[in-house]
This record gives C-alpha cells, sequence and structure tokens, in this order.
C-alpha cells in the first residue's frame, strides 16, 4: 500500500509539474497549446544537458529555459502579433516535436545521470503516506511545494488576484492600472518554465533517458487535466494523481489480460480525456449553473479571456 | 492591397535560412541535404510517385479540414477520423467477398463512413456535452489508436504470432491498382483532386458552404438569420471526417495494404500545417500539399544517403509554417503602425 502510493505520487510528478506550470499560464489568459512537443524538446534538452555536463542541476534548468523561450513565443505572438495562440501554439507542437527527434539521435537510449533519491529523515518511516511524501526526491518534493504555492498564491496573494484579474476581464485590469502585457509575459515564461520542468522530471527521473518520442501524449493530457482540475493548483494536482492511479492500473490488469499488453497503456489517455466530457455534460453543468455556491466550486469555469487578444485603447 | 505574395516570399526566404543556420550547427552539409529532399522526392518516376502517393491523403484530409476551419472548429480529431476510416475500410477489405470493382469502391466507402462516425461523434461531444473539440477530438484520437492496436494484436492478428508490425496484407483485390511498376495508384490522385474540387466548389457556391461560413464567423448573429448553428457544425464534423476517412481508406488500401497500429501516422497533423500554410483555403490546398509530400517522402532519403535522422523533414515544415504564421502577424503589425503613423 505504502509503496504503490508511493509509486501514485512519483509518476504524477512530471505531469504536476506540467499541468501546474500551464494553470498558472491559462489564468493569465494565455493558452500555450505546445505542451506535447515543449515537454519532448525540453526532456531532450535535459537530459543532453546533464549528460553532457554531468550536472543533473544544469539539465533542469536548460529545460527550464527550452521550454520558457516556447511559451514566451507563444505570448509574443499573442500579445504582439495579434495571432491565433491556438494555430501558433499547435505548429509549435509538432515543430518541437521534430526537433527533439532530429537534435536528440546522440542521446538515444544512452544511459545518462539520474536525480537522487533524498529521503527525509523520521517523516518518510510514517506508515502508509510517509514514503509517499518524504521518502522521494528532490524532483518530487519540489511538485508537491509547487502545488501548494501556486494554490496559495492564485487564491489570497496580491499579485495573484490580479493575474486572474488579467485572464478573467483584461479591459478592466487595464482600467485599474495593472500591466496586463507584463503579467501576460511573465506568466506564460513562469508557467513554460514548470513544462521544462516537467521534461527534465521525466527524461531525468520518471522514465529515465531519451527516446524518439520519449513523452508522446503526456502534454496532451495535462492540457485536459488543467481543465479537469478547474484551473486550481490543488485540483490539477488530483487530476494527475488520478491519472497516475489509472496508469498503475493498467499496468497490474497487463498480466491479467496478457492479449491486450499493448492496448492498456494506452488507455489512461482517452479516459483521461473522455472524463472531460462528464465533467462537462450539460446535466450537470445546468444543477451547477441552478446552484451557484457549489456549482462554482465543483464545476468552474475557463479565465474568461482565455486565448482572447487584448488590444489596450 | 494584396500582401499574400510578399508575405509567402518573406517566409520561405526566412525559412530557408533558418534551416541552413540548423543544419550548418548540427554538423549535417547544409545544402546537400536539401538536394537530397529533393532528389528523394523527384529524382526518378519511383520516387515522383511515391510522392504522389503522400500527396493525395495529404490533400483529402486537408479538404476535409478546409470544411472543418470555414465553420470555426480546431478539428485536431482529424487524425483519429483517419485512422477510423482506416479500420473501416480493412475491415470490408478481410470480410467481403468479390473482384476488384465492388471491394474497392465499398472499402472507400466504408472509409468515408467510418471518419464520418468519428467526425459525428467529436460533434456530439462539442454541440450536445460542451467539450471543446481540441479535447473531444484527441481523445477520440486516442481511442481510434488504441482500437486499431487491438484489432492488429488481437482479433486481426497475423497467422502465428501477434505481431504489431500489422494484419496479414489484405488479399490483391483490395490494393488500388497501380501504373506500371512504380506504386502510383491513380484513383488516390483522382480522389484528391475530386475531394478538394468539391470542397472549393461547396465553400464558395452552395447554401452549405454559406452556412459554415456564416457559423465560422459569427454564430449569434447566424442563429438569428435561420441557420442552426449546432447542428451546422455537427455537419461540418460529419463531411470533414468522411474526407479525412476517406483519406484513411486510401492510405490502408493504396500504400500499406494492411492495417497497421498507427495507420493515420500523423498525416492528420500534418494536414493541419498544410491547412494552415494555404491560410484556410481550398484553392492554395493542393500547391502547398506537394511541398508538404516532397518534403515527407526526400526526408527519407536523408537516412539512406546522408545518416541524418528524417525527423529533418518535419523540422523543415513546421519552421515554415511557424515563420509564416509569424510573418503574417509582423506585416498586419508594421502597416498598421504605418498607417496610425501617416493618419
Amino acid at each position: 500500500m505504502g509503496r504503490t502510493l508511493a509509486t501514485l505520487v512519483a509518476a504524477a510528478t512530471p505531469l504536476i509539474y506540467a499541468a501546474v506550470g500551464e494553470a498558472i499560464t491559462e489564468r493569465s489568459g494565455i493558452v500555450n497549446l505546445s505542451l506535447d512537443g515543449s515537454i519532448l524538446l525540453s526532456a531532450m534538452s535535459g537530459f543532453a544537458i546533464a549528460y553532457t555536463t554531468g550536472s543533473v542541476a544544469a539539465g533542469f534548468v536548460g529545460a527550464a529555459v527550452v521550454a520558457a523561450l516556447v511559451a514566451l513565443l507563444v505570448a509574443w505572438s499573442g500579445i504582439s502579433l495579434k495571432l491565433n495562440q491556438i494555430a501558433v501554439g499547435f505548429v509549435l507542437t509538432l515543430l518541437c516535436a521534430s526537433l527533439s527527434s532530429y537534435l536528440g539521435t546522440d542521446f538515444v537510449r544512452v544511459p545518462g545521470p539520474s536525480v537522487q533519491p533524498l529521503p527525509i529523515p523520521v517523516l518518510s518511516e510514517i506508515p502508509v503516506i510517509g514514503q509517499a511524501f518524504f521518502g522521494q526526491n528532490l524532483s518530487v518534493y519540489g511538485a508537491l511545494i509547487l502545488t501548494v504555492v501556486a494554490a496559495w498564491f492564485l487564491a489570497r496573494a496580491r499579485r495573484g488576484l490580479e493575474l486572474r484579474a488579467v485572464g478573467e476581464r483584461p479591459e478592466a485590469a487595464h482600467a485599474r492600472g495593472i500591466p496586463v502585457s507584463r503579467y501576460r509575459y511573465l506568466a506564460a515564461a513562469v508557467g513554460g518554465a514548470l513544462v521544462g520542468v516537467a521534461g527534465a522530471a521525466f527524461s531525468l527521473d520518471q522514465k529515465l533517458g531519451w527516446s524518439d518520442g520519449h513523452t508522446t501524449g503526456y502534454g496532451w493530457i495535462a492540457l485536459a487535466i488543467v481543465i479537469f482540475g478547474g484551473w486550481q493548483p490543488l485540483r490539477v494536482a488530483f487530476g494527475c494523481f488520478l491519472f497516475g492511479a489509472l496508469q498503475i492500473v493498467a499496468l497490474r490488469l497487463q498480466p491479467v489480460f496478457p492479449g491486450l499488453a499493448q492496448v492498456l497503456p494506452t488507455l489512461p489517455f482517452p479516459l483521461m480525456i473522455i472524463s472531460l466530457v462528464i465533467v462537462n455534460a450539460p446535466g450537470l453543468r445546468r444543477l451547477a449553473a441552478a446552484n451557484p455556491k457549489w456549482g462554482r466550486l465543483l464545476l468552474p469555469d475557463p479565465p474568461a479571456a482565455l486565448g482572447r487578444n487584448f488590444t489596450p485603447e | 492591397m494584396n500582401r499574400g505574395p510578399v508575405r509567402a516570399l518573406i517566409a520561405v526566404l526566412v525559412s530557408l535560412f533558418l534551416t541552413l543556420i540548423l543544419l550548418r550547427a548540427t554538423g549535417a552539409p547544409p545544402y546537400e541535404s536539401l538536394a537530397v529532399i529533393f532528389d528523394g522526392a523527384f529524382g526518378n518516376p519511383g520516387r515522383i510517385a511515391d510522392t504522389l502517393m503522400a500527396w493525395a491523403p495529404l490533400v483529402l484530409a486537408a479538404a476535409g479540414l478546409v470544411v472543418t476551419f470555414a465553420a470555426g472548429l480546431w478539428n485536431i480529431g482529424v487524425e483519429g477520423q483517419v485512422t477510423a476510416g482506416a479500420i473501416a475500410a480493412s475491415w470490408v477489405a478481410r470480410e467481403l467477398p468479390g473482384p476488384a470493382y465492388v471491394l474497392i469502391p465499398a472499402m472507400l466507402l466504408a472509409g468515408i463512413a467510418g471518419g464520418a462516425l468519428w467526425g459525428l461523434l467529436a460533434g456530439w461531444l462539442k454541440v450536445k456535452g460542451n467539450v471543446n473539440e481540441i479535447f473531444g477530438g484527441l481523445g477520440l484520437g486516442f481511442v481510434a489508436l488504441s482500437f486499431a492496436t487491438f484489432l492488429v494484436i488481437g482479433p486481426w492478428k497475423r497467422e502465428g504470432v501477434a505481431s504489431t508490425s500489422g494484419t496479414d496484407p489484405f488479399r490483391p483485390e483490395a490494393w488500388l491498382p497501380t501504373v506500371g511498376d512504380t506504386r502510383l495508384a491513380p484513383v488516390a490522385v483522382l480522389l484528391a483532386i475530386a475531394g478538394i474540387a468539391a470542397v472549393a466548389y461547396s465553400i464558395r457556391g452552395t447554401r452549405f458552404g454559406l452556412r459554415l461560413r456564416a457559423v465560422g464567423s459569427n454564430p449569434a448573429s447566424a442563429r438569428l438569420l435561420g441557420v442552426p448553428p449546432q447542428a451546422t457544425l455537427v455537419r461540418a464534423f460529419m463531411v470533414g471526417g468522411g474526407m479525412a476517412g476517406l483519406a484513411g481508406a486510401v492510405i490502408a488500401s493504396g500504400i500499406q495494404h494492411k492495417l497497421v497500429p498507427a495507420i493515420a501516422g500523423g498525416r492528420g497533423y500534418l494536414a493541419i500545417l498544410v491547412v494552415l500554410l494555404a491560410s484556410f483555403r481550398a484553392a492554395w490546398v493542393a500547391p502547398v500539399a506537394v511541398f508538404f509530400a516532397a518534403i515527407s517522402t526526400g526526408a527519407a532519403q536523408l537516412q539512406l544517403q546522408l545518416d541524418l535522422d528524417s525527423s529533418l523533414g518535419g523540422v523543415i515544415q513546421g519552421i515554415l509554417v511557424l515563420v509564416f504564421l509569424l510573418t503574417g502577424g509582423l506585416l498586419t503589425r508594421w502597416q498598421s503602425r504605418k498607417a496610425a503613423a501617416s493618419g
């Protein structure tokens, strides 16, 4: 039980970085659709840098920079060029995926460095949850801390509230003197950097090494989990744990249904996205609208200005 | 003011420049690499045939996307619709007896039906389930991929050992007839030309196209004018999915001659790039797709001749479309600044 829980928390870690990062970006009104490609590119870059320099930390930093640049490109094309963020993000998804294959050929299946385990004394001895939350490594602790900090920031901090105002009603925020574009660029850079950390958390910890299409699919899952989690970091992290659990169940079921060995591991992907259908079911939506008090809590709406470019005038 | 050609020229030059820098930086011979791609796409009749066979399904999928884009939809589920069409066509190829002139039309129709069904599901999710078509389409794409994998290793597995390399080949009657000793199947090319022509006509010259564009540009006023937005969106998904499904049938019957798990092979996603570069216009899809098909086909030679990864083709395609989009944005900004300065 304790060990399964530990596996689950570790498996969810890269997704938490990516999905919480994307939630921060989207809260400002910018959609960075490029996740599936930028996670691949940063996973490859992070591994390549760590392999070349021998420093895992340098790998994480390099990966964060790569994905932050991609996110800033999306933000720039939306904020300054008034382009469709979905279109630019989608092109970058494919471009980054191809780039990761092309630039990563020298690093395919070479053994490289990885994040070292760092159990916290005493706390990791707690039954059931000790190993899961305190018997891991810095990458996993970072994701857990990020979730709590991001949740606090968006719900309580003044800057967090201003960031949300920018994503909900940019015109009103602008009228009150909040620098809309600056917040959006910052949110894209921070969210993008976290997406990059997700890539490094794959290639340097959870899915060690590099191969062609190493993390394909996880970017789309992260984007789906952001919606599933209603743009709220705690719920987004819960969605990541849920996905991790689905993956573990699929793996455990493999020996039971040997004929489905190739299919089962892919099932969590459609299941996750299909769960969006249920979350968005019109009946549930009507109930939520009729009871705004708990409806808002259970079925939050997207940021009102999501993906909409803003022209101050 | 027509800045289309200027924009295209700038985009081509800039992306060529970026590609050459990338090649030099990664230690690849820049001009030789491009020459190998060109030669790999057009160097002899066999290669031209391969390029045309890559072109046909790409044009069909892109034609379907022109329909859904006209209605303002991001049909990223096109990849799944291609897969669904290929599965349906493969099912007919396996089950239906009879000669080629019965079997092949049946396969193509089954492909259309399979793709349309998958499009219909995405459309329902969108209008009934309130699910953004990007995620509904992706989810359905994963489902189609899982289903194809399941068929290949399960019920339709090869004689003897199951393997993900595909089913047994279809019987010869299910193969699109080819010309000479090349792999060119004229039926595929004709279908692609007919498909894109039909879409070009129906977008501009029919009630259906008018409705699509009305809903695509402003759903609220379309409703006021008596165009039901939801029904129109679902119809767009079915037509777009049907074209993508036909592309899948062409791949199964004209290229693979069997069902493989990832039978769409990213062609649906590539078709989205084609339509973006064609600025959503049907008339430009066919020439733009020639370029994309040539790069995809030619890039296969990179591995054989220069030991470069064939993903370079995808890099070039991606750079070109990205630069094209950014150039459009920059030109617009530059013009509006000039207008503001002079006015």
